[in-house]
């Protein structure tokens, strides 16, 4: 994995959680009725931290649910490729919620899909909506966010490498480019 | 990160990193558990037969259900009601069974080795239900579940294995696991239950009792296995209570810590008096709840791929 450049620094990344906390505000005016749920593992604590922010802000109590969405992955057919499964915890009632889902990197949507259909299961919300800290592009299904922190366009063998500081010691987006063949 | 066995024949030679990753996978399946939605989509479109040549309540049931919280598809074979008795053979009857396109055979069987012997009649995966005087291993898998969700560990905690020994596929089994894990892992039972081999397990043998529960963390009960035994092997049900079956007053002399587990079913007044079989100290109800999450563990780690 070699760096190209660095996509956002531990400000910019505060800033765009800041901006995104703002928008899920002004479209849901009502807390009350809102539900933050983070996806394992990096979206998790981005939730937390956006639901942090709110709290700040209105003088709210939201708590991040944490969704694992594995079991519900359309990959899991592959050789050999079992993610491990990790936890579950949604600590609220969803039914009739309006409930945003926070992850790290929007791609191809499928990890969103799965936790469309893992929330499904939990109960029936009022809506769903998505926060992804960063677009990267190239969806293969008709799925779009509501909350974007940046966005941008990888090509052939670029990712991007989220780092938060609760797992990774810091604050950083890079984009990035992987080695061929992997 | 997938195990490193392609099948689940038993216990024996499992490495400790495939153990813990199955019993943490579990831990994860144990909360899909407490939903209000206990089903998830994994095995969706897999076929999963349970090939049961011998009676059983627990196993087959927590296997259906796992199975079916995953979302595959269970096919229950019985061979009471099959072409078993018309004569057919084990290895034809697999055989037909695998021409039907399934992904899974859960089996269990009285003879030891059905298991490791259907690896080399058809390419499904394996999952080993108990076979013969061999293993039980998600038996195993979910006892040391039981005991890691309880006492937070594995490593260094200290278990007697009370009972009839020798017909015991759970004790071999937990014998081989606990051992890996770093448990300490006494056999108990009247010299007519004991193995003639012992020294082949990884573990301490003794006929008294009080000897082998000294300063245990967990005391696991074996069934007295009367179906499997001919006469004789015991003087009478009065005196194997007496010295080897578990009461109120034994298990006062013991700390309050120490918890109790029974594989099932339970003897009530044989092995286990009926109030300790109850008591605060049994975990032997969660010991099945665990079943379903560790096989539902077992099934999706080992179900997720063709072969390599």
């Amino acid at each position: 994995m070699k760096k190209l450049e660095q996509l956002m620094d531990a400000t910019a990344l505060d800033r765009a959680l800041s901006r995104i906390a703002h928008q899920i505000l002004e479209k849901n005016p009502d807390l009350n009725t809102v539900g933050i749920v983070g996806l394992q593992t990096r979206g998790v604590f981005l939730a937390q931290r956006v639901a942090a922010k709110i709290n700040e802000m209105e003088r709210a109590h939201l708590v991040a649910g944490i969704l694992d969405v594995t079991l519900y992955r359309d990959d899991y057919r592959k050789p050999f490729k079992q993610p491990k499964v990790q936890v579950t915890d949604i600590p609220f009632d969803i039914d009739d919620k309006n409930i945003v889902i926070v992850d790290d990197v929007l791609y191809t949507g499928r990890t969103v899909r799965a936790a469309l259909d893992a929330l499904m299961d939990f109960g029936r919300p009022k809506t769903i909506q998505l926060a992804a800290l960063i677009d990267r592009g190239t969806r293969e299904l008709p799925i779009r966010a509501d909350f974007v922190g940046l966005k941008t366009t990888t090509k052939g063998d670029q990712e991007v490498a989220l780092s938060v500081k609760e797992i990774d010691g810091e604050d950083s987006l890079w984009l990035v480019e992987v080695e061929k063949g992997r | 990160m997938a195990l490193s066995i392609q099948h689940l024949l038993g216990l024996e030679g499992v490495a400790k990193e495939d153990i813990n990753r199955i019993l943490d996978t579990a831990d994860s399946f144990y909360e899909v558990l407490q939903r209000e939605i206990k089903v998830v989509p994994t095995l969706r479109g897999k076929t999963i037969v349970n090939l049961f040549y011998e009676p059983s309540t627990r196993t087959r049931l927590s296997f259906e259900l796992a199975e079916k919280r995953l979302s595959g598809s269970p096919l229950n074979f019985s061979a009471s009601t099959s072409s078993v008795q018309k004569g057919e053979s084990l290895k034809d009857t697999v055989r037909n069974i695998a021409a039907m396109k399934i992904d899974m055979i859960v089996v269990r069987h009285g003879a030891a080795g059905v298991p490791y012997f259907l690896t080399r009649c058809t390419d499904a995966v394996i999952v080993n239900a108990g076979d013969g005087l061999h293993e039980h291993p998600t038996q195993s898998l979910l006892d040391m579940m039981t005991i890691r969700r309880h006492f937070g560990r594995l490593e260094g905690l200290k278990v007697a294995i009370v009972g009839d020994i020798w017909h015991s596929r759970v004790a071999r089994s937990n014998a081989w696991g606990m051992t890996t894990m770093g448990m300490d892992v006494v056999l108990c039972g009247p010299p007519t239950f004991l193995p003639q081999h012992t020294e082949s397990l990884p573990v301490r043998v003794t006929d008294d009792m009080d000897t082998a529960v000294e300063g245990v963390d967990v005391i696991m009960m074996l069934r007295v296995q009367f179906e499997r035994q001919g006469t004789g092997l015991f003087p009478s049900i009065r005196e194997y209570r007496q010295r080897y079956g578990l009461d109120k007053e034994r298990l006062s002399r013991l700390p309050k810590e120490v918890i109790v587990m029974h594989p099932g079913p339970i003897n009530r007044g044989i092995e286990l008096a009926s109030n300790v079989a109850d008591c605060e100290q049994s975990v032997i109800l969660d010991q099945v709840t665990n079943g379903v999450a560790v096989r539902m563990a077992v099934l999706y780690l080992l179900g997720g791929g063709e072969s390599a």
